[in-house]
Order: C-alpha cells, then sequence, then structure tokens
C-alpha cells in the first residue's frame, strides 16, 4: 500500500460470508456432492441438466423432480489453460477450465481439471472427479478433475551375475593391456574385433588373436538424449566404428566432440584411461575421439 | 412506437489509471456537455447505469446524482448494467408519451480494484462464484470454444488498438509485437481489454422534439436486448444465439450497416457478434477502436450506442448499429439501431 495519506486501503467484505438459501433443487444437487454423488434434473422434454437448475433454460417450464445421477466421468468438451493461478482459484499450480459432460448429462458442468500440462487436455478428454476429503455440500466437494487413467507405470528390475569367458575374456585381458584384440579367420580371412573363437560366416576355428591399431573410421552413429550411466553427458553419441585392419565394426562412445558434429567416415581414436586404471572392461576405453582434436 | 431520437453524446477522455477524481467529478463535464448542446437544463426522465462492485461502495450511484442538479426532485431510475440498458430503459419511458427527453448517463472506475476478480461476483453464487472462476478464465473458455486463427485475433488487436490510436477519448496502446505472453490460455495479454477510468452520457428526445433541437437527430428505428442462460454448460459459447436474436429484433438486416459498434471485449467476441449480426465486409467495425483501446466498465456498451450516433449526427454515415453487452461470455446483449432521419 502506498504511503501517500491520500491513497487508502478499502476492503468491501462479508465477514463470515453472506448466507443464501438453495431452494429445494440446488440443496438436492449439493446434498448429493456431500454424499460423493453427481445427479442432474429431468426436464419436462427429458433431458437431464447438469448441475441442476429449477427452470429449464430452454423452454422456461419447471424442471420435473426427477434427480438422475450421472458420472461421475464426464468428456471435456472446452477447456482453457490458467498458467498462473490465483488465490481463489480450486488449485495452486497450473491448471485447466473445462467445461464436462458428464456421462448421461446433457449439459456440462464448469470446473477445475487438475491436467499437469496443457498438452494433457483437450475437447474429447475424459476426465473423472477428485472428491474433498471433507465434503459441506458445495459445488468445491468436488476438488477437481483429473485425466481418465490411460496408463500405469510397471516397474521391471531383475539382477543377473555375468562372467566372461572364452574369447571376450581374451578380448578385455587386451583392453587391460590398452589392446584391442581380433582374429582373423583363417579360411576366409575376415577380421573380427572383439575376438572371436569362430567364424561366424565360414564357421571355421580362429586361431590366435591379433593385435589391432586402436585407431578407425565411423561408419554410422546415434544421438542418444536419455541418460546412460556409462556415458559422459546427455546427449552423447554412439557409433559403429572400424577399426583399421578390422572388417566387422565394432560400438563404441563417441567423445570430445559436440554431437551435432559427428559425421560418417570421422577418422577416430581410443581414448584410453591411464594405465594404472585400466582393468579387464571396456570402461578402461573412455571413449573414441576425432584424430584431429585429440 | 413513437420516433426517438439520440440528440448528444459525450464522453470523458478515458484514462487507463486513477486520476482521483470522485465518481460525481467524473460524470459532471459530460452532463454539462450534453445540457450545452442541447440547450436543455431539465430533463422528462434520467437514468444512469453503473456498478456499485466496482467502488466497493453501496448505492454509490445516489452519490453520483450530485453531478446532475437533482433538486427540485427528478425523476430518476438506474440499472445496475451497462448504462446501454439505462438508455433502454429510458426509451421504454419515453414510449409512454408524457415526457420528451431523457438524459442517460454511465460511469466506472476500473482502476480502483481488480476487475478480474471483481466480475466473479457477477456470477451464480452456488455453482460458479465459489470455484473463484474469474473474468478472463471464463473469456478464455469461450475464446477456446471459437477457435479462431490466432492471426485473425491479432489482426484485431491490431486494427482496435490503431483506430483507439485515432480517437482521442480511447487509450493510445501499442501495436501489439507478437511477443506478447498469454492470461488464460487461449487468451493472449494483448487480447485483455485495457483498465480503464470514464464516463458518457446522451440526451434522447422524442417525437419532433429532436429535429428541432438540432440538425441531424440519429433516430432509434430498432432497439431490443435478449439473454442467454447464465450457466456456462448450458449454451454454445461459440455462438451467440441471443445477439442474433436481438439483431434480428431491432431489424439490423433490414438495410445497409455502414458503421457497427460493438460492446466486444475480447477479439474473439468481435468474430462471434459479427457472425451473429450478419455483418459482413461492407460494415465498419469499431471504427472508434471499441472496447479494446477503451473500456471504461458500465459506460462502454452506451459509448457503443453513442459512437454509432455520432456517426449519423456528424452526417458521415445514414444507418449505423450499436451492441452492447452484460454478463459472462456474452450472456445478455442489446443491439441498436440508429438512422438519419
Amino acid at each position: 500500500m502506498s504511503s501517500d495519506p491520500l491513497v487508502a486501503r478499502h476492503v468491501l467484505e462479508f465477514p463470515g460470508g453472506y448466507t443464501r438459501t438453495t431452494g429445494p433443487v440446488i440443496g438436492r444437487f449439493l446434498s448429493e456432492l456431500r454424499a460423493r454423488r453427481v445427479v442432474g434434473v429431468r426436464t419436462a422434454e427429458g433431458r437431464v441438466l447438469v448441475p441442476p437448475l429449477e427452470y429449464d433454460p430452454a423452454t422456461g417450464e419447471p424442471v420435473t423432480g426427477e434427480y438422475v445421477e450421472v458420472g461421475p466421468a464426464g468428456t471435456v468438451t472446452t477447456c482453457a489453460w490458467v498458467d498462473e493461478p490465483l488465490d481463489a482459484h480450486p488449485l495452486d499450480r497450473p491448471f485447466a477450465w473445462a467445461l464436462i459432460e458428464l456421462d448421461g448429462a446433457d449439459t456440462a458442468l464448469l470446473h477445475a481439471v487438475d491436467a499437469g500440462d496443457p498438452k494433457a487436455i483437450a475437447p474429447g478428454t475424459r476426465v473423472w472427479p477428485v472428491w474433498n476429503d471433507h465434503p459441506t455440500g458445495g459445488i468445491t466437494d468436488i476438488s477437481h478433475f483429473v485425466p481418465e487413467v490411460t496408463k500405469i507405470v510397471a516397474p521391471v528390475r531383475t539382477e543377473y551375475r555375468l562372467q566372461a569367458g572364452g574369447a571376450l575374456r581374451v578380448f578385455l585381458e587386451g583392453v587391460a593391456r590398452g589392446v584391442f584384440l581380433g582374429g582373423r579367420c583363417p579360411s576366409c580371412a575376415k577380421v573380427y574385433v572383439p575376438y572371436r573363437m569362430s567364424c561366424p560366416e565360414c564357421g571355421a576355428v580362429i586361431g590366435e588373436p591379433v593385435e589391432l591399431p586402436d585407431t578407425g573410421t565411423i561408419t554410422t552413429f546415434a544421438i542418444n538424449n536419455l541418460p546412460d550411466p556409462r556415458a559422459p553427458q546427455v546427449p552423447f553419441v554412439s557409433a559403429y566404428i572400424l577399426l583399421d585392419d578390422a572388417d566387422i565394426p565394432m560400438i563404441a562412445l563417441v567423445g570430445g566432440v559436440p554431437a551435432h558434429e559427428v559425421r560418417e567416415g570421422m577418422r577416430v581414436r581410443a581414448v584410453w584411461a591411464p594405465p594404472e586404471e585400466r582393468t579387464a572392461s571396456m570402461t578402461s576405453v573412455r571413449w573414441f575421439a576425432p584424430m584431429e582434436r585429440s | 412506437m413513437r420516433d426517438v431520437a439520440i440528440v448528444a453524446f459525450a464522453q470523458t477522455r478515458h484514462t487507463s489509471r486513477d486520476t482521483g477524481l470522485t465518481e460525481p467529478e467524473l460524470i459532471r463535464p459530460v452532463i454539462d456537455e450534453v445540457k450545452e448542446r442541447t440547450g436543455l437544463r431539465r430533463f422528462g426522465f434520467t437514468c444512469s447505469g453503473s456498478c456499485d462492485y466496482l467502488a466497493g461502495a453501496p448505492f454509490s450511484f445516489v452519490s453520483a446524482l450530485d453531478a446532475l442538479a437533482a433538486w427540485p426532485p427528478i425523476s430518476e431510475s438506474h440499472v445496475e448494467m451497462d448504462a446501454a440498458w439505462a438508455l433502454y430503459e429510458a426509451w421504454v419511458r419515453l414510449q409512454h408519451g408524457d415526457i420528451d427527453t431523457a438524459l442517460v448517463y454511465g460511469f466506472g472506475k476500473s482502476s480502483l480494484g481488480d476487475l478480474r476478480t471483481i466480475m466473479t461476483l457477477q456470477l451464480d453464487p452456488y455453482y460458479l462464484a465459489p470455484l473463484g472462476l474469474d473474468q478472463l478464465s471464463y473469456a478464455a473458455l469461450q475464446a477456446a470454444a471459437v477457435g479462431a486463427e490466432r492471426k485473425e485475433l491479432d489482426e484485431i488487436v491490431r486494427r482496435s488498438r490503431a483506430d483507439g490510436r485515432g480517437n482521442p477519448y480511447a487509450l493510445d496502446l501499442p501495436d501489439p509485437d507478437g511477443a506478447e505472453g498469454h492470461a488464460v490460455r487461449p487468451l493472449k495479454k494483448t487480447d485483455v481489454p485495457p483498465i480503464t477510468d470514464g464516463a458518457a452520457a446522451i440526451v434522447l428526445a422524442a417525437g419532433d422534439l429532436a429535429g428541432r433541437l438540432i440538425a441531424n437527430p440519429a433516430y432509434i428505428t430498432g432497439i431490443a436486448h435478449r439473454m442467454e442462460p447464465h450457466y456456462l454448460g448450458m449454451r454454445n459459447l461459440a455462438l451467440s444465439a441471443s445477439a442474433a436474436d436481438a439483431a434480428r429484433a431491432a431489424g439490423v438486416g433490414k438495410g445497409p450497416v455502414e458503421v457497427a459498434e460493438l460492446h466486444a471485449q475480447f477479439p474473439h467476441e468481435e468474430i462471434i457478434l459479427r457472425r451473429a449480426l450478419g455483418l459482413g465486409e461492407e460494415t465498419a467495425i469499431n471504427p472508434s477502436g471499441g472496447p479494446l483501446a477503451a473500456n471504461p466498465v458500465m459506460a462502454t456498451g452506451l459509448i457503443r450506442i453513442g459512437e454509432a450516433a455520432r456517426r449519423v449526427l456528424d452526417g458521415t454515415a445514414r444507418r449505423a448499429v450499436a451492441h452492447a453487452a452484460g454478463g459472462p461470455c456474452l450472456q445478455h446483449n442489446l443491439v441498436t439501431v440508429v438512422e438519419a432521419p
């Protein structure tokens, strides 16, 4: 408030609130709400007005005494989005106002919908009421509506114990020394990396591993926007890298370059962890980085 | 029906902030102006329109009578509505035939409180007001129901503000630059009419007197109002059936409409009203800038009638239409047709 003595604060208020009688029709609706039911009233023409009025606005005729339970779910016909709720609004976070045609009603009820995001509500969205914990017989006995359940979150988690034996063990022991080990097929001469026991193409048994250089070429790649514990940041790039002298690319991370600058055909070199940190694990290879930058 | 004409119209230079004038102080100059233009000092009937909730003072319209010189006692009435309905009451009163002149005025200072939430007080107290549904929220629901293109809405705001800058009584508001944020979506902040203080007055004269008072009286050849259900879920918000009914009853379509002054506080309301009144490209809409350029609540509708009449009074139009609205989302609509003799 201004400190100017010529400017005054003025409040208009009925302390404790203004008492209004409801009449029988609105009173019935609010009593049903207090019991957590939503009812409409049937007009002489057979339409169901929700919320009920004493007279049919279409004809001016008194409504019948027949109350019909409707909802509790309904369909949004029109909605607007409040980014900054006012104190008097039903919700203290961004929400939608909506006209909601409750199942079985011929008119729409106006209420708030806690949709979380403006994209989560549109004409046609199905919504259900959330009841106030302490109903008193007022329109706010419905605290607000929420969108119908259309999905659930199903947790999935199982644990395994994996052991590297055979050819993978040979390859990882090479990694621990800072070397990529591959295998040359004695029959078709293709070089595979990681090292493997047999040629998947011709079936021949592969003999002793061969050491391959830690430089290569990106043949294809993907920009990943979901975090991964092995990746340094989001987004990160995983790529197929064809090591020099190998015939089959292997998958590795690409680092040391912005994701959008990675290209097919880019020459890269492995960035190794310092020798004292290396183990028989792919974590010993941090990633591959462009050769012109490394 | 007795011929009734508008013979004088005056309005304040509206302000976007409270200048500290009392309501009688705000009204007095426009009353003086219409008295001077007509040479009339006393009127057969006086009727005003205002809303006590704007000032937060019960019977504030009674103290406004201080602006009138109401002694010896005058025959006076008031509507707690836009003063366009005070004009309607005065027109009906003149039909009785025993008096020949009426003074109508309206005033409002929306700068004193928070208009957006004061407007909640007009809503049904059982189903709507307890939700805290405010003026911008229900207007946004209607805008969503209309679903107009953003480009069309922005153009209405741009045109209204440009015309307002050319109107010495309206506010000087800049062209929207397109970067303004949302009020309540889909409404943008520039779709919201400006908070405005102001007042307006009109003098009606019946029968031959109108022609004796001024050269070009603006004859009211049609006037009617219609209302729809209050509850927003019981009507089609994309249309205005009541405005269309009122326009038919007032005979809007019986001749060409050169100018239409519409009480469209939001751009989507203009789209609804143009359709409801059947207005085409040949009609100039809100050349005064309309409510988007100056919105002295409770006088805005009367000013629409005054602006339409002014085009006839100054000879720039032969037939003009004015529209006034009350209630949430164009619930209640009054349509007036004014014509040169």
